[in-house]
């Protein structure tokens, strides 16, 4: 508790390039970075996927991989091959890491929906788009919500372990307070990574609360 | 009207599920295709909106081959209801009914209008409007279903079993709805049911379908009841075919007589002398606004006092030119007496027909459509 104390009434830790903020601000880039890259490519992939219902192997197999994947390993072969120049070495890992549950969940999402109303959107006359955009997705968006929170919270985590390979993010105070046996900077990073986990997760409830329609969510009481 | 020219739905597995079907469909008559599973009922409808396309034959909308229009197109023209409603889950009932006009690229209070205005007729409450499908019940479901067929004023309506999945009072409640609707709007409708008594209840025609897609009979359902075409059209129309039959004749064949009835405020002994005059044991009691009250039987009365003073029989009643044949004999047989007690549309009594008069109709509806192979078997 006391080290906890030390690390955030330290002025030294609120400013300058190993400041909080800073620190704060590099984490949230490589997340949102990662999560939209992993999202502009899983989402709609698994949109396709799910509706056509062609492709479902791909699916599969990504979602094997991933739990195959040794994040760490990756991280590092990448930055043997790339370098640290920039921050794409990063990035790589965290987006593959953050695919398989998008596409896993967004497929799942339109597979799931019931076939009759499948049927009845296309009874109705809606075209192929149509029927995707206007009610598969809405229907679906719970699960693809979910997706992209599970990915988030994965790549939160996982971008820690950036500053393994000497990149920014909160990691730093893990990574260097261990190497120095600064404890305070160890305990600190700890704490800030886990709440910066927990605001992203408060970010995709909202998000979830404002997207999905409550007939879908069921969150009015029946009358 | 819909033509069903030689149409067959072969799969791609050798099954035939539709085999040379030739069918029209009459436009502003309900047509029901009714089938075990397995029949090809579903299929055939669904070829109708090229849900699924036929392999062979044509099928005709007022003459249009529906193979030469873009299906989305096509089924915008044409109301689709299904079993589970398939109501869209995210959207309000308002919208939910308002999804063809939107397509149809209506302005939006137009939409909404029009909507509201289906709501009230398929008699759902306008506050329903805005709720989402799972806060109402299967059955207001199902008629939000109906309206969101009708939404755009579509000369056609295909209906997929609608109401097979709510319970039994529902259906019936579902059923009165729909004949009611149609009274006023004159769709062409087609019904596939795989209840006979539903067909039988709403079709002006009947096409019964057996396993592999071939037409057993298409008639009127008074003729389907008089005379199946075959034993598997016999075996699948079930029991009771005879009295159910009944249903479809009117009681104009039933002689009523106006000389049964007595005033309840009648003495015992003026009602034992028009018992007597009438040749009757039994006389059906009107109050003073002419409606039936019951039955008594002369042989029970009292010695004294008025009709007040006796405790009366039960009875039974049907509307004299509105009720069929089958109404006036259950009434018949609610009643002690064995007769049944006509009344005019306000409930007032407009004859008695007696045991005798019902068997003289009942005859007369039998000699009809007399088919000697019903009468071999018994």
């Amino acid at each position: 508790m006391n080290w906890l104390i030390d690390f955030f009434a330290d002025p030294a830790n609120w400013s300058g390039s190993n400041g909080i903020p800073i620190r704060l601000l590099e984490h949230l880039e490589f997340t949102l970075a990662a999560l939209v890259v992993a999202a502009l490519i899983a989402v709609p992939l698994g949109l396709l996927i799910g509706h056509t219902g062609r492709g479902a192997l791909i699916v599969v197999v990504s979602a094997n991989l991933a739990r195959a994947l040794p994040t760490l390993g990756l991280l590092v072969l990448i930055v043997l091959l790339l370098g640290t120049s920039t921050v794409l070495p990063v990035l790589i890992p965290l987006v593959l890491l953050a695919i398989p549950p998008i596409l896993v969940n967004t497929y799942e999402g339109i597979r799931g929906v019931d076939h009759d109303l499948r049927d009845a959107a296309y009874g109705m006359g809606l075209r192929g788009n149509q029927v995707l955009l206007r009610v598969l997705v809405p229907v679906a968006l719970p699960l693809i919500l979910l997706g992209l929170r599970l990915a988030a919270i994965q790549i939160v985590a996982t971008a820690t372990v950036a500053s393994y390979v000497s990149l920014g993010g909160l990691g730093r105070y893990i990574i260097d307070g261990l190497a120095t046996k600064d404890f305070p900077s160890v305990v600190g990073g700890s704490v800030l990574v886990a709440a910066f986990a927990l605001a992203m997760q408060a970010v995709f409830a909202l998000a979830h609360r404002l997207s999905v329609s409550p007939g879908v969510s069921q969150r009015l009481k029946v009358r | 009207m819909i033509t069903f020219d030689g149409v067959t739905k072969r799969y791609g597995d050798g099954t035939v599920a539709v085999d040379h079907l030739q069918l029209e469909m009459a436009t502003g008559e309900i047509t029901v295709l009714v089938g075990p599973s397995g029949c090809g009922k579903t299929t055939s409808l669904r070829m109708i909106n090229r849900m699924i396309d036929a392999s062979e034959g044509q099928i005709l909308l007022d003459g249009v081959d529906v193979r030469t229009i873009d299906p989305p197109t096509l089924r915008r023209g044409i109301g689709y209801v299904i079993q589970q409603a398939g109501l869209f889950p995210h959207r309000t009932i308002v919208d939910n009914i308002a999804t063809v006009p939107f397509l149809l690229g209506w302005n939006r209070k137009k939409a909404r209008d029009r909507a509201m205005e289906l709501l009230e007729r398929v008699g759902l409450r306008p506050e329903m409007a805005s709720r989402y499908p799972f806060q109402l019940s299967g059955g207001q479901q199902q008629r939000v279903g109906v309206a969101r067929a009708l939404a755009a004023d579509p000369p056609v309506l295909l209906m997929d079993e609608p109401f097979s999945a709510v319970d039994p009072v529902v259906r019936t409640s579902l059923q009165e709805e729909l004949l009611r609707l149609q009274s006023e709007l004159n769709k062409t409708i087609v019904f596939v049911t795989h209840d006979i008594d539903e067909a039988i209840t709403l079709g002006d025609r009947v096409a019964v379908l057996r396993v592999g897609g071939k037409l057993a009979q298409y008639a009127e359902p008074a003729t389907l009841l008089s005379d199946p075409a075959d034993d598997f059209v016999r075996e699948f129309l079930g029991q009771d075919r005879g009295i159910r039959r009944l249903s479809f004749i009117d009681d104009s064949g039933l002689r009523l007589r106006s000389d049964l009835t007595v005033p309840v405020a009648d003495e015992v002994t003026a009602v034992a002398a028009t018992a007597a005059a009438v040749e009757s044991p039994w006389l059906a009691v009107v109050d003073e606004e002419n409606r039936p009250i019951g039955w008594v039987a002369a042989a029970d009365l009292p010695a004294a006092g008025t009709l007040r003073d006796v405790r009366l029989l039960s009875h039974g009643t049907f509307v004299r030119g509105k009720d069929s044949l089958r109404t006036a004999l259950d009434a018949a047989l609610l009643s002690p007496s064995g007769c049944a007690i006509a009344v005019d549309g306000d409930g007032r009594v407009a004859g008695v027909a007696t045991r005798e008069s019902l068997d003289e109709a009942m005859a007369l509806a039998a000699s009809a459509t007399f088919d000697p192979k019903d009468a071999a078997d018994g």
